[in-house]
């Protein structure tokens, strides 16, 4: 016959042996323990915490300016330039520093100063009456915003790792601009994932010009009627079981929640929980500075405040100058201790967080999605298979094999690329059975109409295939264009549903083009000339 | 003999195409004035924002109790929804919908802690939250214009498939074919109050192909008709196409229709709306092929040659398989 039978029968057995593999691996521990190992769960079968946030990197670029606005006050006082107002006028721009009221013997001083390289990030444009403003490029906005961006990914990386969840839980969330997508397979709940990630987003340390007081009215009776330009108003207890009360802070931080570079639970001396922290070197030359000069052996002594999620959660009278080693101490629980030191061990986020998309399933409900959706598929996977029997005979236990190359190439292809089976995923599965068998009536159909206008067997098989191979092709390639597309632009469950669609008529191509076809051949080389087809 | 249900029918099925016209126009139309007046179009949490939150009893909940429990916790908006789930086993559940309101970006949760503690309250365990959905109004927007993509692109997609593959007049029959599914499917959806999620655009989405397949398969027998016999009135072949490939047509969309029923009778109540939109789909998507696509041939062909400018359809490209 010269068909070439054995070959293409041996290949074809290959591939069924190459794509069990990829569905339970190198077996152990029992088949079924082989094939849950490899083959993923989503999120809606296995139970756990989708949610997508969006990190406001334009609160960085107001605090960098804002310490820029520290940083040319003092440069201007190092050079004798005093008088001279800085600060940032308009709220809705924090990208913008106005110079104003620079003695007009000192003007050339100052601009070289604004010029220099410290400001480089700057553009610098100066008015007639000697006014300067200074306004972020918006290549350096940009770099920091997506530098905020990656170093919030990372810092959530890293708190939620400590929760001991699979690889990369956290990524970019490419729907919109600067958002995160953070998925959590087998966590419940979803208030505690919350907590880590977001509480203490921001910590700061500020120094205390005023206060404490009753409440905002008497903060500013006490100044005049009217809040310092460089000072603003935060609530807070002071220490732990204190009425809450306002304070006046300093609005520039002395000290970062990202200078932060050890934290570690600790006990004082009454053996109650604390947290000693080291400062980076940096950072711990300017808190020596700023606690040196406010100690309480000082000309002006003061007290700092902690601030924590702009509430004050500690104030402390500076005794001596801390370099970079501290405590900070009352009123934790173990608890509080052990959470506070793991935000600023590993680093705080440099911009606050909202929450846009919250998911969550429990592994209940996910355990019932793939009981009820394996129940459908085999029912519905029975129901075929039986109808092909008694509808086309013997033809039909060649449609069945098909069928079940089909899901073991389909499975075994999920198992080797490491795709993530959804409950839309099942239901692609069962769709690409009842779409795959479409093929095999396709052909069958073509043969039994070929059969009826007198063709023998060999020839009826022949122009069975040949008429049948181009709408199979068309029908394949039309409904694969739709499973790309809603991979392209669907989010996790649509994707899984595209990809059991899209691998299961691949799969299904080479099913019917090639297995079906040897199966036929290999009949038809046994049969006489002249006997008749099972079809 | 083999068991063969169509050996050899002969139905005139361009003469009837009046009654599929009309049976087409008062699904559509029952669909259409049910999305303008009755029921709108139900849109999941995915696009209208909200709180969703799915929660299974110990036993069957009395629907006025939660709303009493959810107005003494402040909840004045909340929508108390049934599970739909044809085996029967979400009897006990319900879903516990907060509108839009709910979900700012800036309190996104705040709604989901007043219903959990709520609920923990009153029934002290024997409430358990099964799914949480919760989208603010920047996600909806976002999930919204991924919804339009797809399918923008899915309909372009397909017909420069169709216009590479076949004459331009066989893709406008197609694609209106697939635009009157899709608005009978919406149209469903609607008349049953039954919400459209990401899954069902999904879904909807695969029937836009599948009744794209089918009316391809029609197709490609008209185009191999036409090439093997020039003398046939257009109506013939179309005539004789369709019953020619009418096995295929109702053996291989019953076994899809089939594998699709198990997935809406056994595959539970989160993939409901997706099975509930592939079962109607599937019915109308095959319907449509010999019902819209193969008319809507014949009639633009017939209205060309009135107008006197063609008097046979071309085979179309490639008419050799």
């Amino acid at each position: 016959m010269g068909k070439n039978l054995a070959g293409k029968s041996a290949f074809i057995v290959a591939v069924l042996v190459i794509f069990c593999f990829g569905i339970v691996g190198i077996p152990h521990g029992g088949l079924m323990q082989s094939i849950k190992d490899r083959i993923i769960l989503g999120l809606d079968l296995k139970g756990g915490v989708h949610l997508v946030m969006e990190v406001h990197v334009a609160e960085a670029v107001a605090s960098a300016t804002d310490r820029d606005v520290a940083r040319i006050e003092e440069d201007f006082t190092k050079a004798g330039i005093t008088g001279a107002t800085v600060g940032k006028t308009d709220p809705a721009r924090p990208q913008t520093i106005i110079v104003s009221g620079i003695p007009a013997a000192k003007l050339s001083d100052a601009r070289s100063i604004l010029q220099g390289n410290d400001y480089s990030n700057y553009d610098v444009t100066t008015t007639a009456d000697g006014n300067s403003s200074l306004t972020m490029k918006p290549g350096a906005i940009r770099d920091l915003e997506s530098r905020t961006l990656d170093t919030s990914i990372e810092t959530i990386r890293e708190r939620i790792n400590k929760l001991g969840v699979s690889e990369n839980p956290v990524q970019k969330y490419g729907l919109g601009e600067n958002q995160i997508l953070v998925e959590l397979p087998g966590i419940s709940d979803v208030g505690h994932v919350e907590d880590i990630i977001q509480s203490a987003a921001k910590l700061s340390i500020h120094a205390v010009t005023g206060g404490p007081y009753e409440s905002d009215q008497a903060a500013m009776q006490a100044n005049g009627g009217v809040i310092p330009a460089d000072s603003m108003l935060v609530r807070g207890s002071g220490s732990a079981g204190a009425p809450e009360m306002v304070w006046l802070l300093k609005r520039v931080s002395e000290v970062e929640g990202t200078d932060f570079r050890d934290a570690q639970p600790s006990q004082d001396q009454n053996g109650r929980p604390n947290i000693r922290f080291t400062l980076t070197t940096e950072a711990g030359d300017r808190f020596y500075k700023y606690t040196e000069a406010h100690s309480s052996t000082s000309s002006s002594p003061g007290s700092m405040a902690i601030v924590l999620d702009n509430r004050v959660r500690e104030v402390a009278s500076i005794q001596s100058a801390i370099r970079d080693s501290g405590e900070i101490t009352g009123g934790f629980t173990q608890q509080q201790a052990n959470d506070l030191s793991l935000m600023l061990r590993t680093g705080a986020l440099p911009a606050s967080i909202s929450y846009l998309e919250t998911r969550t399933v429990g592994a209940s409900l996910g355990t019932a999605s793939i009981h009820q959706g394996v129940v459908a598929a085999i029912a519905g996977m029975l129901a075929v298979m039986v109808f092909m029997l008694i509808y086309y005979r013997g033809a039909g236990i060649n449609a069945d094999l098909a069928l079940i190359l089909n899901l073991v190439i389909l499975l075994g292809f999920m198992g080797y690329t490491g795709s993530v089976l959804t409950l839309p995923g099942i239901a692609g599965v069962i769709l690409t059975i009842g779409m795959g068998v479409d093929s095999n009536v396709l052909i069958f159909e073509r043969i039994r109409e070929e059969l009826r206008a007198g063709k023998t067997a060999a020839a009826a098989v022949e122009q069975g295939f040949k008429h049948a191979l181009v709408t199979i092709i068309d029908t394949h390639v039309t409904t694969i264009v739709s499973a790309l597309i809603l991979f392209l632009f669907g989010t996790g469950p649509v994707r899984g549903f595209a990809v059991t669609l899209a691998f299961g008529l691949f799969a299904n191509l080479f099913t019917a083009v090639l297995v079906s076809r040897v199966i036929f051949d290999a009949i038809l080389q046994r049969k006489e000339r002249g006997a008749t087809l099972s079809i | 003999m083999s068991l063969e249900l169509f050996r050899t029918t002969n139905i005139d099925w361009l003469g009837k195409k009046w009654y599929f016209l009309g049976f087409s126009l008062i699904f559509s139309i029952a669909g259409v004035l049910s999305m303008l007046f009755w029921h709108h179009i139900p849109l999941g949490v995915d696009f209208k924002g909200g709180t969703h939150i799915r929660v299974a009893f110990d036993q069957k909940p009395d629907e006025d109790q939660i709303r009493q429990v959810m107005n003494r916790a402040g909840i004045r908006d909340a929508v108390i929804q049934q599970v739909s789930d044809p085996s029967g086993r979400a009897a006990n559940k319900v879903i516990i919908a907060l509108p839009e309101s709910s979900a700012t970006d800036q309190s996104h949760d705040a709604g989901r802690k007043i219903v959990e503690s709520a609920l923990d309250a009153t029934y002290h365990g024997a409430a358990h939250v099964e799914q949480v959905e919760i989208v603010g109004p920047t996600a909806g927007k976002q999930l919204q214009k991924q919804a339009w993509l797809a399918t923008l692109y899915s309909l372009i997609g397909m017909l420069i498939y169709l216009w590479f593959r076949f004459e331009l007049i066989y893709g406008v029959a197609a694609v209106v074919a697939v635009f009157h599914d899709t608005l009978i499917t919406v149209g469903a959806f609607s008349l049953t109050n039954q919400e459209i999620t990401l899954t069902v655009i999904a879904a909807i989405l695969t029937l836009i192909g599948y009744s794209m397949n089918d009316t391809i398969v029609v197709f490609d027998r008209i185009r191999e008709n036409l090439a093997l016999s020039r003398r046939e009135s257009l109506h013939d072949v179309v005539n004789r196409s369709i019953n020619q490939t009418l096995s295929r047509t109702v053996i291989s969309s019953g076994l899809t229709f089939l594998t699709v029923m198990s997935l809406y009778l056994f595959g539970g109540e989160v993939l409901h709306g997706f099975s509930f939109a592939l079962v109607v789909g599937i019915l109308i998507g095959t319907y449509s092929s010999i019902a819209v696509a193969a008319p809507m041939l014949v009639a633009y062909q017939d209205w060309r040659v009135k107008r006197g400018k063609v008097a046979s359809l071309p085979a179309g490209k490639r008419a050799k398989a």
